[in-house]
């Protein structure tokens, strides 16, 4: 028989620990110095910032848990709403219609995809780094996309895409929504697939992996794609917020990205991860800043705390293992 | 029971240990354990795995300290318990297995690299180091060149690379952790006979290997040791390979020809001059239902490229395989798993077993079809179904999401071995399936092979321990250079005729 508390534990896994005490000590910080914290404007702020990192972390999420990287979520995520842009504005800019936009949302995604596939190939045939493979991806999306649009804002979008990056149903903000719906696909895939199953044999060890009879490039091809229709996804959702569409837009993300997978307890070098983690850990990075934001600190210190939150969790994830060992062994 | 055997004289011991004990965290690792060595002799230490081997050798090589009350005598002094500089600068050298060389430097530096650290001034003098591994070479009788990097060179020259680099320390006692587990035989001889050349140089060695064979051929004296605790000091002379193992597992192995004539069975793989240039050559052979084919031979004779071609893993140039009567072509092991082949590593640690991840999602990474439920993995049926393997395969386990890495070997290959069991395979290829396991722990393996075959599964067992073939398969095949030039049946054949022909 387990009990609730037990069933809870084994659905969040042991990588809740670090994002889940964070989150408590940053409400409790927060709460405490500033009264204004706890209150619907904070978390309404929290909801709007959260959806693009957020996605872009979803995006980042899957190639690290093969034991790869993908630097070229950002720009990807730029390339995907370039082209959503264009099919508007080949369709009459600001009087596009619903028809267009879906039509431009579906090559966003497909572009998004394509890029994927393209990294998915090389580093699945050629065995070349992850890192090397994205950054070649990442420079080549940067440069065609300053290419194309001179370095410009491209802007001049219908009306009713607003909504999407502002709008809110029930109270909700639609880009939460569309986060939320995303976090519990990822959440499906890497629990309840095999491809998710197999995402996480392979960031641990491809060639058992591919002795156990699993089509590893198969793998790596279909990881590198999702995490490129989520950047597209990431690009949509920047577009419709800032109405418009420039390339370079989100590149500060990248490495916090990164992080906020890290400090959701995914393992760096493959295998280990949860998407539930890492969404509690991006909460606690939008909070963080929000906090330090209401108290009137600076936007830049902000980032900094950032960087101390993640090397406190570091260092108590590391002290939280020996005490736990040297526990076990006295239990013997 | 121990028993001081007087070989060699009276003479005083370089080496002496008494009342070592060492605690992890409440597990007594050693308990009370004396051990010697004296000057220039080759002294085998011998036990399972965790049995306290590795302990006592990091005790005196100053890398654990143990309990108070331990008294450490060597070369004239006492120590309470040795540090690794000391242990060190007096001349105790270890080749550990991994042998902690590094590939990417050459030769010389490999070997002399010790020699030019905490020097001053702090600059690296490329010819002495050259001269001073050229030297160390020249002792042991070997020439390479020392400017190439160490990984231009096959284990056997690194092993006598990691020997030379212990020899300029001016060592007086040198360990050598399973020295000769990836050689092939005559590479084996060869280093056998550079430890005899050392102990007549004065040098003690003390060899640590699981290989009973050469144990008994190189040392003089060799002392046992089971869970923690001395059994006994024994003169190799004498000694028997049956009687050091009942010794180290304290339970008698009485072994048996098992083989059986499985003619009348239905052929399930039959392979007809199957060849793949530089590996192996026009392999030709049959494995019935129910019958266990053993394949032999030194490492290097082309029996995992076989097996791995057999998998789908690597494509035949020429030859066909025949599968239950239907001819066969495998672009891939996916291919070879569909069609009922199944085939256990002989690398359980880097292509066996996934370590790091758990023992039930190691367990159905080859058959995840079977845990589907309404199109997505359902934990339930996974639980179900490892839980059954688990019983039907008596592996003794913690948690199911434990790591499998924290099972024992012999555990581990009875997990690799379901895995392949729930893929449903007409054909079971074992590809030396007792590697790092426990002796005690072996007999259990291949009784499992004996159950699997009764229940009419194929099995190749392939294993470079001719024993091992001899007394668990139907048929022996030897194979050597990529040929098979040998067919044996153990019911009329004697083991020191096939082991005659394969260690020849």
């Amino acid at each position: 028989m387990t009990s609730f508390s037990d069933r809870l534990k084994a659905w969040l896994g042991p990588e809740m620990a670090g994002p889940g005490l964070a989150l408590v000590a940053v409400i409790l910080v927060f709460g405490l110095v500033s009264p204004q914290f706890l209150s619907a404007a904070t978390f309404g702020s929290v909801a709007f910032q959260l959806p693009e990192l957020g996605l872009l972390t979803l995006a980042m999420l899957l190639p690290i848990l093969t034991g790869g990287l993908n630097l070229a979520v950002t720009f990807t995520a730029n390339i995907a709403g370039l082209t959503l842009a264009w099919v508007l504005q080949a369709n009459g800019g600001a009087d596009a219609g619903a028809g267009a936009f879906a039509l431009g949302c579906i090559l966003a995604v497909m572009v998004g995809a394509a890029s994927g596939v393209v990294m998915g190939l090389v580093i699945a045939f050629t065995r070349a780094h992850p890192i090397l493979v994205s950054l070649s991806m990442m420079i080549f999306l940067r440069g065609l996309g300053e290419f194309l649009t001179r370095g410009g804002d491209v802007s001049g979008f219908p009306a009713f895409i607003g909504p999407l990056g502002h709008g809110s149903i029930a109270g909700v903000p639609v880009p939460l929504i569309v986060f939320i719906a995303c976090v519990l696909a990822w959440h499906l895939l890497l629990t309840r697939t095999k491809l998710g199953f197999n995402t996480y044999m392979i960031g641990s060890n491809i060639e058992a992996t591919r002795y156990s009879g699993i089509n590893t490039r198969k793998v790596i091809v279909l990881v590198y794609t999702l995490s490129g229709a989520m950047c597209a996804i990431a690009g949509i959702i920047m577009l419709a917020r800032f109405n418009s569409v420039r390339i370079g837009h989100g590149e500060s993300y990248l490495l916090i990205t990164v992080l906020a997978c890290f400090l959701g307890g995914v393992n760096p070098f493959g295998g280990f991860g949860r998407v539930i983690p890492v969404f509690v850990a991006l909460v606690v990075l939008q909070l963080l800043s929000s906090g330090l934001n209401l108290i009137g600190a600076n936007q830049h210190l902000a980032t900094a705390v950032w960087g101390l939150l993640l090397v406190g969790v570091m260092v108590l994830r590391f002290a939280a293992s020996k005490f736990k060992i040297s526990f076990v062994r006295k239990g013997t | 029971m121990q028993q001081l055997a007087p070989t060699g004289g009276s003479e005083k011991p370089l080496l002496s240990l008494n009342d070592i004990n060492m605690t992890f965290g409440g597990v007594k690792a050693l308990k009370n354990v004396s051990f010697d060595v004296r000057p220039g002799e080759v002294h085998c230490l011998a036990g399972e795995n965790g049995c306290g081997k590795s302990t006592l050798i990091k005790i005196i090589t100053g890398v654990y300290r143990p309990a108070d009350g331990a008294s450490i005598e060597y070369d004239g002094e006492v120590y309470s318990h040795m540090s690794p500089v000391t242990a060190q600068d007096r001349g105790i050298q270890v080749i550990w297995q991994d042998l902690a060389l590094f590939p990417e430097m050459s030769v010389a530096e490999n070997i002399a690299f010790q020699t030019v650290l905490g020097r001053w001034p702090k600059l690296v003098d490329y010819g002495r180091m050259r001269k001073i591994a050229t030297d160390a070479l020249q002792r042991l009788g070997i020439t390479l060149d020392v400017d190439l990097p160490l990984k231009e060179y096959a284990i056997a020259q690194r092993q006598i690379v990691a020997i030379a680099r212990a020899l300029v320390g001016e060592a007086k006692l040198v360990f050598m952790d399973e020295p000769t587990a990836s050689l092939t035989q005559s590479e084996t001889d060869h280093l056998l006979d550079i430890v005899r050349g050392l102990s007549a140089a004065g040098v003690a060695v003390v060899f640590v290997s699981h290989r009973l064979a050469e144990v008994l051929e190189i040392s003089s004296r060799i002392t046992v040791l089971r869970d923690g605790a001395l059994v006994g000091v024994y003169p190799a002379e004498g000694m028997t390979q049956s009687r050091i193992t009942e010794l180290m597992t304290g339970k008698t192995f009485d072994q048996e020809v098992r083989a059986t004539a499985r003619q009348d069975q239905p052929v399930v793989l039959d392979v007809k001059g199957l060849s793949r240039p530089g590996q192996f050559d026009d392999i030709s052979l049959t494995v019935r239902r129910g019958e266990t084919l053993g394949i032999t031979g030194l490492l290097g004779a082309g029996r995992t490229e076989l097996a791995q071609t057999l998998f789908g893993m690597l494509q035949p140039a020429a030859g066909t395989i025949t599968l239950e009567g239907k001819p066969v072509h495998f672009s891939s092991n996916r291919d070879a798993i569909k069609a009922g082949v199944a085939y256990l590593s002989e690398d359980r640690l880097s292509l066996g077993l996934i370590q790091p991840q758990s023992i039930a999602d190691n367990l159905v990474i080859s058959s995840l079809g079977k845990i589907v439920s309404g199109g997505f993995l359902s934990d339930e049926r996974k639980r179900k179904l490892v839980a059954g393997w688990i019983a039907d395969l008596g592996v003794k386990i913690g948690l199911q999401s434990d790591a499998i890495s924290t099972l024992s070997g012999g555990n581990q290959q009875r997990i690799a071995i379901a895995k392949w069991l729930a893929t449903d395979p007409k054909l079971l290829i074992l590809d030396a399936p007792t590697v790092g396991v426990d002796v005690g722990a072996r007999a259990g393996i291949f009784d499992i092979v004996a159950k699997l075959a009764e229940t009419g599964l194929a099995i190749i067992l392939i294993s470079d321990e001719v024993p091992e073939v001899y007394f668990n398969a139907d048929r022996v095949l030897h194979m050597a250079q990529g040929r098979i030039v040998g067919s044996y049946d153990p019911r009329s054949v004697p083991l020191a005729e096939i082991e005659g022909a394969v260690y020849a």
